[in-house]
């Protein structure tokens, strides 16, 4: 975490569970608590259905939390109601997976990245129009295609629509969730770098989701993994990659392919055993249990539940036997 | 050298659209040896999916095969009659797919969907019904009598691939295509699956054609490698060469834009500018000159043919990369701009 920067998203044991029939719930995202601090890039993995995509839409107040807290800039968003919470809107603002779906075809790119400053009421005529205009060149397209429809667009071009559109009110915190995993790799690698200049420039802080670790290491400060629900572990990138301190963190780790010949037909693959629990009913103790390589069962790892807690400075881990992962 | 089991020669698919044709496989030469595994990689558009359906002439409308050979065993697969390519489907050249999902029939028990591909083959009800249990316990799927009465719905997406991989490995076919058939997946899933599929072609020697966009994927599976860009081949040859020393600018170019999870530091990534080329009109000379750092300008005018640059090792390239690092310091340049290292920025794109 950045030295004396100031945090802007607090979380406090958020909890969100969505009723599945039959007085069961899904637990899609159970106790969670984190802190993004100005400026950093906190980078949030984990496979699918870990509940990742839920704690953006939670982050962001496009649901509504079961329990827990949510501070933006102090200010508790998951309190507020109506026009209050429309109002904080204009901080944070999030970058869709799928280019082709967060697009109205039938609005004009110009439109679509003036419609935030419509609902906001900011700026009107030749000045939105400018605006519109300075945001097409700012995320690398030609300001004259404002007139164009999204279909006239590739995959990346649309990303850097959408891109456009939440800059737009000069926000705070953007969310991107899986915004650049349908892209093709070239295509990938031009998002990266303009998410990383953007940021820069705008002194953006970003939430990045993916379930390419890859990509998240590579463009986060800190790295934060989700398993059923719940964090494993947190730590610098760096961190998580030379020294997990979570047996999950290491599985998937060991499961990204390197594109590199000789390291790759090296490495032994950690195999986890079984599938990913139903979060319906998630497992005892500790949630990673039944496929876990070091659990010790039934103590104490089916029992009790790991506290997320300090491993090392800097560095968190959910687990009894961190020391022997 | 071994005979190959089988041979692609000048491949040419093309699909008749509104617009104009699209030339979607352009030319398409290469040879697959016995027990081998080799990787078709690409983006999205270069071809390689076509390439794979051509060879077993399941392209779907409008497109067509227009010219070129696909010999299996001596037989030209594009000249042979309807029945006798359903005969050699399945049987000697099966196919898995990327969506597992939607290439299960939802309404027919996965074991009953393993069944139906030796009882297209001439097996009986209970011998097939045998070979299913030994084939799903082969793919690591637990409890395979049980799961073989589950219907597709009932299980994971990495369950769903296995018996897709079952059903395809059911008649003991000496190729295997599989089209992006981890992109779907958890990585750790993928990870268990490219795990199969290796022990599949050690023990079983089951020649395997890998298609995916993942250079990691091709570096754990294969031992030759094929680059597609624009419906053509643009290099190809020994994976560890490849990519240690890969000689085309595009392949070059595509190995250093992608993050690696075992990075030291953090270095911006080399994107390639620009974007992949509209196949109704592609572009003159070199199809890769309108995105390329080291274009000369014979690039924008004669298209290169594939030619040996090092043992074993094909690139299409009228400067290759051994030259732009000599010449132009590849390896040191940090603007990556079309004709930035060669200095020829003529036709610049403007958009």
């Amino acid at each position: 975490m950045k030295a004396g920067a100031k945090t802007l998203v607090r979380v406090e044991n958020v909890v969100k569970h969505f009723p599945a029939g039959l007085g069961q719930s899904v637990k899609a995202v159970d106790g969670v608590s984190f802190e993004i601090v100005e400026g950093e890039t906190l980078g949030l993995v984990g496979e699918s259905g870990c509940g990742k995509s839920t704690l953006a839409r939670l982050v962001t107040q496009l649901l509504p939390v079961t329990s827990g807290k949510i501070f933006i800039n102090d200010i508790e968003v998951t309190k507020l109601r109506g026009e209050k919470l429309r109002q904080q809107r204009r901080q944070m603002q999030m970058i869709f997976q799928d280019p082709f779906a967060s697009l109205d075809p039938r609005m004009t790119v110009g439109d679509i990245i003036a419609e935030p400053l419509v609902n906001f009421g900011v700026m009107r005529g030749r000045k939105r129009s400018e605006r519109v205009q300075e945001l097409l060149k700012i995320v690398g397209l030609n300001p004259n295609f404002n007139n164009r429809y999204p279909h006239e667009f590739s995959g990346g071009q649309r990303q850097r629509i959408g891109i456009a559109r939440a800059l737009a009110l000069n926000p705070k915190l953007v969310v991107c969730d899986e915004a650049i995993s349908a892209l093709d790799v070239s295509i990938q690698a031009q998002i990266v770098n303009l998410l990383e200049d953007l940021q820069r420039e705008f002194k953006l802080t970003y939430l990045f989701i993916a379930h390419d670790l890859s990509v998240v290491r590579h463009i986060s400060d800190r790295v934060m993994v989700m398993y059923l629900g719940k964090i494993v572990e947190v730590a610098d990138s760096a961190g998580t990659y030379t020294s997990p301190k979570h047996p999950y963190t290491k599985a998937l780790l060991s499961a990204i392919p390197v594109p590199d010949p000789r390291i790759q037909r090296g490495k032994r693959l950690v195999e986890l055993s079984g599938e990913i629990p139903s979060p319906l009913n998630p497992p005892s103790g500790c949630r990673f249990h039944t496929r876990c390589p070091i659990a010790r069962v039934p103590t104490p790892c089916a029992e009790v539940e790991p506290p997320l807690e300090e491993k090392v400075r800097g560095h968190l881990a959910a687990c009894h036997f961190s020391q022997d992962v | 050298m071994p005979t190959p089991i089988l041979q692609v020669k000048d491949l040419h698919t093309e699909f008749l659209t509104d617009g104009g044709v699209v030339k979607a496989v352009d030319g398409v030469s290469f040879d697959l040896y016995p027990g081998e595994s080799i990787g078709i990689v690409g983006e999205s558009g270069s071809g390689k999916s076509i390439t794979a359906l051509s060879i077993l002439r399941l392209v779907p409308d409008p497109g067509r095969v227009v010219s070129g050979q696909v010999l299996f065993h001596d037989q030209d697969l594009l000249q042979i009659s309807g029945e006798e390519i359903r005969e050699i489907r399945g049987r000697d050249i099966a196919m898995i797919f990327q969506d597992p999902q939607s290439s299960l029939n939802p309404v027919l028990r996965t074991g009953f969907q393993v069944d139906e591909a030796m009882l297209a083959h001439g097996k009986s009800r209970a011998e097939a019904h045998a070979r299913t249990i030994e084939l799903l316990k082969q793919v690591r799927i637990p409890a395979a009598e049980s799961r073989a009465k589950d219907f597709p719905h009932q299980l994971s997406g990495g369950m769903r691939q296995r018996a897709m991989i079952a059903m395809g490995l059911a008649n003991a076919p000496s190729i295997l295509i599989a089209d992006e058939p981890t992109t779907a997946l958890d990585v750790t899933v993928q990870a268990q699956i490219l795990e199969l599929l290796g022990d599949l072609n050690r023990d079983l020697g089951t020649a395997i054609v890998m298609i995916t966009h993942n250079m990691g994927v091709v570096a754990g599976l294969c031992s030759r490698v094929l680059v597609m860009y624009a419906g053509e081949i643009v290099e190809q040859g020994p994976v560890e060469q490849i990519f240690e020393n890969p000689q085309h600018p595009y392949t070059w170019s595509l190995l250093r834009s992608i993050p690696r999870v075992d990075a030291l530091r953090h270095e911006r990534l080399r994107s390639i500018e620009g974007l992949a080329p509209d196949l109704l009109h592609p572009p003159a000379g070199c199809r890769f000159h309108p995105r390329c750092p080291f274009r000369i300008e014979k690039c924008f005018t004669d298209e290169p043919r594939l030619q040996e640059v090092a043992p074993d090792q094909l690139a299409a390239c009228w400067v290759t990369m051994g030259r732009a690092r000599k010449e132009m310091g590849a390896d040191d340049l940090i603007d990556i701009r079309p004709g930035a290292g060669s200095g020829v920025r003529k036709g610049e794109l403007t958009d």
